[in-house]
């Protein structure tokens, strides 16, 4: 047996591949639905585990578009290639990105993984992608995003357009681990047919120049849904302008939105959410939480809540501060130093539960959040 | 043999004074029943044994065991033994009840339980809280269960329990007095316990009552005469009717030493 085949993960250098591990790549690729890897300009790796063969496709953006003249349908159809100057650089020229589309009725009971890497510096990486979540279909998918530890400077483009179709239920967890020179600007927007479950969690856990986005989804089918949830851990002076929206035009569709965040170390973040309610039944929830640790940092909390039909029904909640003293003193007495228990209080907000996770990917990501937190 | 040991205690909270050079010991070994008036300062004094903070010690000392802890942190009387359950225990996000509990044994969170552990969770109903996050959503017995489970596993000297039986149901009570008493019967530990009812000296066997009454102590005796004095007679009724207050607990101390 040879030790090197085509279009296999240990082709890629073993110290890239730790960084991505630590990013939440899975490297053993049986315990994938498939694996996807794009590094700076280049789609190196693209499978589907055997298991899942005839239930999913998994390829290049570009390659897909050559293969299905449908798909042009789907590009640009979401985002808008005039949005601002990152959409239109992307649409003038990129490098490739995923194109996933899980097939009618199908279940990745493994989630699907994709990795977008930067190894090079002062690389502007631009990718597009499509996810395309078929009828009744079901799937986990976490895309890490992601630049090598060496690298100084870069920055990521990247437009996602995500279509969850009748009853399908697709939950997509997208982490970011940039570094403190990347620039950040991710164009998402998603559109949830008829019964169909869409949840988009975002975690971004390690330091960041200036990260801005905020993702829309558009719940235009009967009883669609949608989640954002998001944790934020702002550290040494991290930029991060992260919101989300929904727009609610089904009939009883729903959008909830939960987020965590905590800055320290000179980090500004501001944490956006929009819930516009277009029809009569459709109920929205928006939760903002933020802890501040120091006096250098900044939190701020921007929720909106728009009704336009009668009987929309859409609350929220926030509040920002610091750590109760209460809650750092009861666990004293459960023999925790100071230090401790800000440090389990501080895990406990980041809370994965949020998310929605099966439970593997449960623990996975939780050991991602307990890695940046330490002693914190 | 006195395990706690007060001495010329005064406290003040937020400037103004709630205690006045108390003393009083506590004993090894033997439950001890703390009576008074809302507001009588039951709640500072066990808050100043466990130095939680707002509660300001103006003047005199607290010895542990003959160590003078009165200007140790929380958590060093933790470590000492000195354990406290709250009234009102806070909800903290994304903490699970597993994992306190887990720290609460000196365990790490990726620790399994043993199946003795397992057991006393589930003797107090609290298996199917475990992956809950600690206090929300809990009912007031769960909390007091919780709170209760939360000492045991810590396995201290002394317990200051601040009115276990208020807000519990029935049977919830029985189980929280049954495991302390059975906790400090094989131990050997010492409590101090806040109660306005009687219901919970049905299964803890306490030794001493006292009351606490504008911030000083008075009658150190037999808890359950004390309990139907009160009845009777009142707080106030019942300090004027036993004068032997405190100095009558300090001459017995005495006479044992």
């Amino acid at each position: 047996m040879s030790s090197k085949k085509p279009n296999e993960l240990v082709n890629i250098p073993h110290e890239i591949l730790e960084e991505a591990q630590k990013a939440g790549v899975e490297i053993q690729e049986n315990k994938r639905a498939g694996t996807f890897f794009h590094i700076d300009q280049k789609t190196i790796h693209s499978k589907v585990n055997e298991l899942f063969e005839g239930k999913l496709e998994l390829m290049d953006i570009k390659t897909a578009l050559q293969k299905y003249d449908w798909l042009d349908n789907y590009m640009w159809k979401l985002v808008d290639k005039n949005k601002d100057e990152f959409t239109k650089k992307v649409a003038q020229d990129y490098s490739g990105g995923y194109f996933m589309r899980i097939l009618p009725r199908a279940e990745l009971t493994f989630p699907l993984q994709s990795c977008l890497l930067i190894t090079q510096k002062n690389l502007e990486q631009r990718v597009h992608n499509i996810i395309i979540a078929e009828e009744a279909s079901k799937a986990n998918i976490i895309t890490s995003c992601l630049q090598h530890s060496s690298v100084p400077n870069a920055a990521h483009l990247g437009i996602s357009e995500i279509y969850v179709k009748k009853n399908a239920m697709l939950n997509f967890t997208m982490i970011h681990q940039w570094s403190e020179n990347t620039l950040v600007r991710p164009r998402s927007a998603a559109e949830i047919d008829d019964g169909g479950i869409f949840v988009s969690n975002y975690v971004c856990m390690r330091p960041v120049r200036d990260v801005q986005m905020y993702p829309i989804a558009y719940c235009k089918g009967a009883n669609s849904r949608v989640s954002f949830n998001s944790i934020l851990y702002g550290h040494k002076n991290s930029q991060m302008d992260i919101g989300s929206k929904a727009v609610l035009r089904g009939k009883s569709s729903k959008a909830e939105m939960i987020s965590r965040a905590i800055a320290r170390e000179g980090s500004k973040m501001i944490i956006r959410g929009m819930i516009e309610g277009d029809s009569s039944e459709c109920k929205g929830h928006l939760e903002c939480r933020g802890l501040l640790m120091d006096d250098k940092s900044l939190l701020q909390s921007i929720p909106e809540l728009i009704a336009k039909k009668k009987g929309v029904e859409i609350t929220h909640e926030a509040a920002v501060g610091k750590i109760s003293e209460k809650e750092i003193t009861y666990l004293m007495t459960r023999k925790l130093s100071r230090e401790q228990a800000v440090s389990l209080i501080i895990r406990g907000f980041m809370d994965v539960g949020i998310l929605g996770l099966p439970a593997a990917l449960n623990s996975e990501i939780k050991s991602i959040i307990d890695a940046s937190t330490e002693g914190a | 043999m006195d395990i706690l040991e007060v001495k010329d205690l005064s406290v003040k909270v937020e400037d103004k004074y709630i205690l006045k050079n108390m003393n009083f010991n506590l004993k090894q070994g033997v439950s001890h029943i703390l009576f008074g008036p809302n507001g009588s300062g039951k709640t500072t004094l066990i808050s100043t044994l466990m130095g939680l903070p707002g509660y300001e010690v103006v003047s005199g000392k607290i010895l542990f065991m003959g160590q003078d802890i009165t200007n140790k942190s929380v958590d060093e009387r933790a470590k000492l033994g000195i354990v406290v359950s709250f009234q009102n225990p806070p909800e903290i996000t994304g903490v699970r009840l597993g994992d306190l509990l887990k720290l609460c044994l000196g365990k790490a969170p990726t620790d399994k339980f043993t199946e003795e552990e397992q057991k006393r969770i589930e003797a107090f109903r609290l298996t199917n809280f475990l992956d809950r996050e600690i206090n929300v959503g809990f009912s007031g017995g769960e909390r007091k269960r919780s709170e209760i489970i939360q000492l045991i596993f810590l396995k201290p000297k002394l317990l200051l329990l601040d009115e276990p039986d208020s807000g519990v149901d029935v049977e919830s009570l029985r189980l929280i007095a049954m495991e302390i008493q059975h906790y400090t019967e094989t131990t050997g530990s010492s409590a101090l316990i806040i109660t306005h009812k009687g219901d919970i000296m049905e299964h803890v066997k306490a030794g001493y009552g006292c009351i606490l009454l504008e911030g000083q102590f008075h009658c150190f005796t037999e808890p359950l005469d004390i309990y139907d004095d009160i009845k009777k007679l009142g707080y106030e009724g019942c300090v004027a009717c036993r004068m032997r207050k405190r100095e009558g607990w300090q001459s017995e101390q005495q006479k044992t030493q």
